[in-house]
């Protein structure tokens, strides 16, 4: 191994920045105080602050899972504040009333919320640590009968759909960090797609972290009605800092008979420094419920986060349903992932695709948990799993931890597994054929994410290929 | 000014010394074949010229029309018009053959301060350069060497050489693995760019290779050493005796 292989991390974090605007942060500390306080500032109604006394007591009474493959210090959820908003926000605001220095964060971060200056075809809600900022494009799309808001804005816009799904997919006990978010939640997107319609645009939500010692506690709630198709993109950044930040969001995906809902991720929240000061934990629960012949697809890059876990997984409930996860996990440094999915097969003929790209650079610790299950009813289901990993240098890992469990016999499940290591060889082969070290291994990289790149809307993949050339920076060379 | 010019050069890998002193001077238009037998140092000598980090030159010097080629990353070297037929061509899986080929056509294009080729005019230059491997356009929709066969793998070696058009064309076993069709189209496509503007250097274990492509030079590399020079009928002489002949001769003798 040449001293080419083995010089790390010198990457630059490009988002790193903060924000200067007034805050109102509440103090650190969660109790049921806390609660009651969120839901106030909210003005939700009774059933839901009900809610989510509900989770907080459940929650009080779990234990923080340790199976994942990661490790950090215990956290203490009574150092970390559970809502911020910045003091210039007004409840429900349109975007022409938001405070310009908001409107300057997104445009840095290349998210510009004028509509005029918007990217065609893509409406973005933008949510800056616990509040929604704004929602662009909502008056073409209600032309549809589409609703894109905030989940604060959904609740009192449309208490009966929030009231009919909220915690159907991921109950509210599903398991510690979903229980923490369901107590404190301080809002997320909420969008519903009439029967039969297909929205014509790419929905969007930008999640930005600005606030220090605060944690983002988001929901999203998609519902597709019958034979509705929504193509659903989300992006995140945080600023550099030395403390780690906690990052639990739950996602909601319900997927009615016959609809279809893509959900793509590019997840970039700040992976810490070299030696593993600071950066997000991203403890997030992510599931879709699909009805008969209704497909769920989970695209995912995640470049950033000193720690994720996350399993965006498809409960197949209806007969002939379809469940894809196609994901690219990348740490360097010090990070550490343990992601995968679960796909739950009930219904009859139900299918589902599960492709898994890993690459570890650095010190990165990356580990695939993935969970195929088969009913006793589920006749002729199957499920076809590829799980690659990528090693650049000596000091990482690479982990597989897949659980299969079929309880049919006429289904059939495929695994295919395949660890390579970027070598020397396949550098030297491209810079013998003109490219330079830093082009080989964004070629090559590239290459080995291909197929989940592919899934990805076009804008995105475009993103998500930078996105990994500067995940990669420095690790090689 | 000769092509290429090597000086006394050793090379070691993980400090084991591989090759000991060797000089040999490469003129344009000119076909030399190293041969010897395994382990004397002949693909050692291709990595080397080539670039490769493993590698470590601790004395001689190498030039190309010139220019220090030592100094040179691997890139650079390409830039400057020296390629290397890989005796074991790397597979690049979800990189199509045809991407992987522009991108590499376009660094080059640049580092000599030409305009990029863009897709489409592409294309067309690809057209002609697949009649020298005898291929048709199917074979750059697959990934670059991903589950070619060797003789695919050594056609599209010499596909790369067809379209970046080096000064200088090392060949590292090329005829290895090959069955006599595959042998053919490749010989025949080194043939059609042989021009007096380019070197090539065949680097070969059998005289096989030389029945097709005919060399103006032919030298014996043993123990790191060049320990004979000829012309053509030398790589005869070695298919007839063996390479102990030569491997035997005192240190004294040799070049």
């Amino acid at each position: 191994m040449s001293t080419e292989m083995e010089t790390l991390v010198n990457r630059e974090y490009k988002h790193g920045w903060v924000t200067d605007i007034e805050m109102d942060t509440l103090p650190p500390g969660l109790t049921e105080e806390t609660v009651r306080f969120i839901s106030a500032k909210k003005e939700e109604p009774e059933w839901l602050l009900e809610w989510r006394l509900k989770a907080y007591r459940r929650w009080l009474e779990m234990t923080e899972p340790t199976w994942p493959n990661v490790h950090y210090p215990p956290i203490d959820y009574q150092s970390i504040a559970y809502y911020s908003s910045p003091k210039s926000m007004k409840p429900l605001g349109s975007l022409d009333e938001v405070d310009p220095k908001l409107l300057e964060t997104y445009e840095k971060l290349g998210i510009p919320l004028s509509e005029q200056k918007l990217l065609a075809g893509v409406a973005v809600d933008a949510i800056f640590d616990s509040v929604s900022v704004g929602t662009t494009f909502k008056a073409t799309l209600a032309k549809e009968g589409v609703i894109f808001c905030s989940f604060g804005e959904a609740v009192k816009e449309h208490p009966e759909l929030v009231k009919k799904y909220l915690g159907s997919v991921v109950p509210a006990s599903d398991n510690y960090f979903a229980a923490l978010n369901s107590a404190v939640f301080s809002d997320g997107s909420f969008v519903y797609i009439p029967k039969g319609v297909r929205c014509p645009m790419e929905l969007s939500t930008y999640f930005r972290i600005n606030a220090a010692n605060t944690g983002q506690f988001e929901r999203t709630l998609i519902v597709a009605e019958e034979g509705a198709y929504v193509s659903y993109l989300e992006g995140c950044t945080a600023p550099k800092r030395d403390e780690n930040q906690l990052h639990a969001a739950v996602v909601e995906l319900v997927a009615l008979d016959d609809a279809s809902i893509k959900y793509s991720t590019v997840q970039n929240w700040y992976a810490g420094d070299e030696n593993g000061v600071g950066g997000i934990y991203n403890f997030v629960t992510k599931r879709g419920k699909a009805g008969a012949r209704a497909k769920i697809s989970w695209t995912q890059v995640e470049t950033g986060s000193a720690i994720t876990w996350k399993y965006p997984s498809v409960i197949l409930q209806g007969d002939d349903s379809i469940g894809e996860f196609y994901s690219v996990a990348v740490v360097n440094g010090m990070q550490q992932a343990d992601t995968g999915t679960k796909m739950i097969h009930i219904g009859r003929n139900t299918k589902s695709t599960i492709i898994s790209k890993g690459i570890s650079a650095g010190k990165g610790q990356n580990s695939y948990r993935g969970q195929v299950k088969i009913l006793p009813k589920a006749h002729g289901a199957r499920n076809y799993t590829q799980c690659d990993s990528m090693l650049i240098g000596n000091a990482c890992g690479a982990h597989t931890f897949p659980y299969i469990d079929v309880q049919n016999s006429t289904s059939d499940v495929e695994h295919e597994a395949s660890t390579s290591k970027i070598g020397e060889d396949q550098i030297f082969y491209c810079k013998a054929r003109g490219l330079n070290t830093e082009h080989a291994i964004s070629v090559i990289v590239n290459g080995f994410c291909r197929e989940v790149f592919r899934e990805l809307p076009m804008e995105f993949a475009i993103e998500a290929q930078k996105l990994l050339g500067i995940s990669l920076e420095g690790s090689v060379g | 000014m000769s092509l290429l010019n090597i000086t006394n050069l050793h090379a070691a890998v993980d400090e084991s010394e591989i090759l000991k002193g060797i000089s040999l001077t490469v003129n344009a238009g000119e076909v030399h074949a190293i041969m010897g037998p395994n382990g004397s140092g002949k693909s050692t000598l291709a990595q080397v010229l080539a670039g490769h980090p493993a590698y470590e030159v601790t004395q001689g010097t190498v030039t190309l029309e010139g220019e220090d080629l030592l100094d040179m990353e691997a890139e650079e070297r390409a830039w400057a018009g020296v390629f290397l037929a890989f005796q074991y061509p790397v597979e690049i899986p979800g990189v199509t053959n045809a991407y992987f080929l522009r991108m590499a056509y376009n660094e080059v294009r640049k580092a000599r301060g030409l305009d990029e080729l863009d897709p489409m005019e592409f294309l067309d230059l690809l057209e002609e350069k697949l009649k020298v491997v005898e291929w048709g356009p199917e074979i750059m929709e697959r990934a670059v060497n991903f589950g070619f066969s060797g003789g695919e793998k050594k056609r599209n070696e010499i596909l790369q050489m067809a379209v970046l058009e080096p000064k200088l064309a090392i060949l590292d076993e090329t005829d290895s693995g090959l069955d006599i069709d595959a042998l053919r189209i490749v010989a025949d496509g080194v043939n059609k760019l042989r021009s007096p503007e380019r070197a090539i250097i065949l680097v070969t274990h059998y005289q096989r290779l030389l029945d097709y492509i005919v060399p103006d030079f032919v030298h014996v590399l043993a123990g790191g050493k060049i320990v004979k020079s000829g012309g053509k009928e030398l790589a005869l002489e070695l298919e007839a005796k063996g390479y102990e002949w030569l491997t035997g001769i005192p240190e004294a003798a040799a070049v």
